[in-house]
């Protein structure tokens, strides 16, 4: 009998193109967040939002995960921003090629951000690195503020929490405070905020804060 | 099922790592996996072996050892395992702590029986 010591890690390859992804889009000073959420929290509705508030202010391009359809590209295009669609066939959650290969389809990515909207999934998307500079979970209060407590992994590994759909309050068991405190309890560290993207409550304390990001960013050695 | 292409991306590295005169003689990959990174032992384990049968390497199993989630607790000073998904220290409830282990996903080692025609 004998051992070949291997010692690699499985997704080495995956965190090797994330790694090149990261450094090209520093090198381009495009800031890249990645968003992830079950499918049906308001991910799409939120870039949208986000979109019309920073008002032409930045340039945005998107890149669109889903399993299978155009929809949310066609929905996107509405806004008049380059969409890039990822239909991943069945795949689960997106992976560093699978984006290095769609930000290379952007005719001119002259982006202050880009955003990634991964594949509506809490469990798989949380484990592969795409070579973005924030990983930012979404979660609606219909899902039941148990949720960060089931699907730890993807809240500890998010650096921001939104929860969306605050205007379905009222009809629902979940509470914010619970919701808050389960996913603290995860990740003390979370950037809390509350959207909706009905009434439009909390869009500018978001879209705010991450223009706030992208511009600290800009002026320092981050990229 | 983010498993099925972590199964074969195993399998990969396994026929990458192994010259092809041996893939007959590989019998186990002994890989690592933390409690912390949302694969499921028994899920991979079942990919793996959808996957490994249409492999050069039909014969090999695949030997999972888990390991459990451990922080480092700055206030402790002490590394502690935590159940989650509750990430305090359970020795003074504090919440500065670092993960440690239990995000692992890698291959260890990768065992070859003897070539007995070599021997003979």
């Amino acid at each position: 009998m004998s051992i070949i010591k291997v010692e690699r890690k499985v997704l080495e390859k995956n965190d090797a193109i994330a790694l090149c992804n990261r450094d090209i889009f520093s090198r381009k000073k495009i800031f890249v967040i990645n968003m992830l959420s079950s499918p049906g929290s308001g991910k799409t509705s939120l870039i949208e939002k986000s979109v019309e508030a920073f008002g032409g202010k930045l340039k945005c391009g998107v890149i669109e995960g889903d399993v299978q359809t155009d929809l949310d590209a066609q929905r996107l295009d509405a806004l008049k921003i380059p969409v890039v669609q990822i239909i991943t066939n069945g795949g689960c959650h997106l992976e560093a090629n699978l984006v290095g290969e769609a930000f290379s389809k952007f005719q001119n990515p002259a982006f202050d951000l880009l955003i990634i909207e991964n594949v509506g999934n809490l469990v798989c998307p949380a484990g592969f690195d795409l070579g973005e500079h924030l990983k930012a979970v979404l979660i609606s209060v219909t899902e039941g503020d148990d949720k960060p407590l089931k699907y730890p992994v993807a809240f500890r590994n998010s650096s921001v929490l939104i929860i969306n759909k605050i205007d379905l309050l009222p009809y629902v068991n979940s509470s914010v405070e619970r919701l808050k405190k389960n996913a603290l309890l995860v990740n003390p560290l979370l950037k809390i905020f509350e959207t909706s993207c009905v009434t439009g409550e909390g869009i500018d304390d978001w879209s705010g804060w991450l223009k706030a990001q992208i511009n600290k960013n800009e002026n320092s050695s981050f990229y | 099922m983010h498993e099925l292409s972590i199964a074969q991306e195993i399998i990969d590295v396994a026929v990458q790592t192994i010259p092809s005169e041996n893939y007959h003689l590989v019998k186990a990959i002994r890989i690592s996996i933390g409690e912390f990174c949302n694969i499921i032992p028994d899920s991979l384990l079942f990919c793996y072996n959808s996957l490994i049968d249409s492999s050069p390497i039909l014969n090999c199993r695949l030997e999972i050892e888990s390991i459990p989630l451990t922080v480092y607790c700055s206030s402790c000073n002490v590394n502690i395992e935590i159940k989650q998904p509750n990430f305090f220290c359970n020795k003074c409830g504090g919440t500065d702590i670092k993960i440690v282990s239990g995000q692992e996903l890698s291959i260890k080692e990768i065992e070859l029986e003897d070539d007995l025609r070599e021997a003979t």
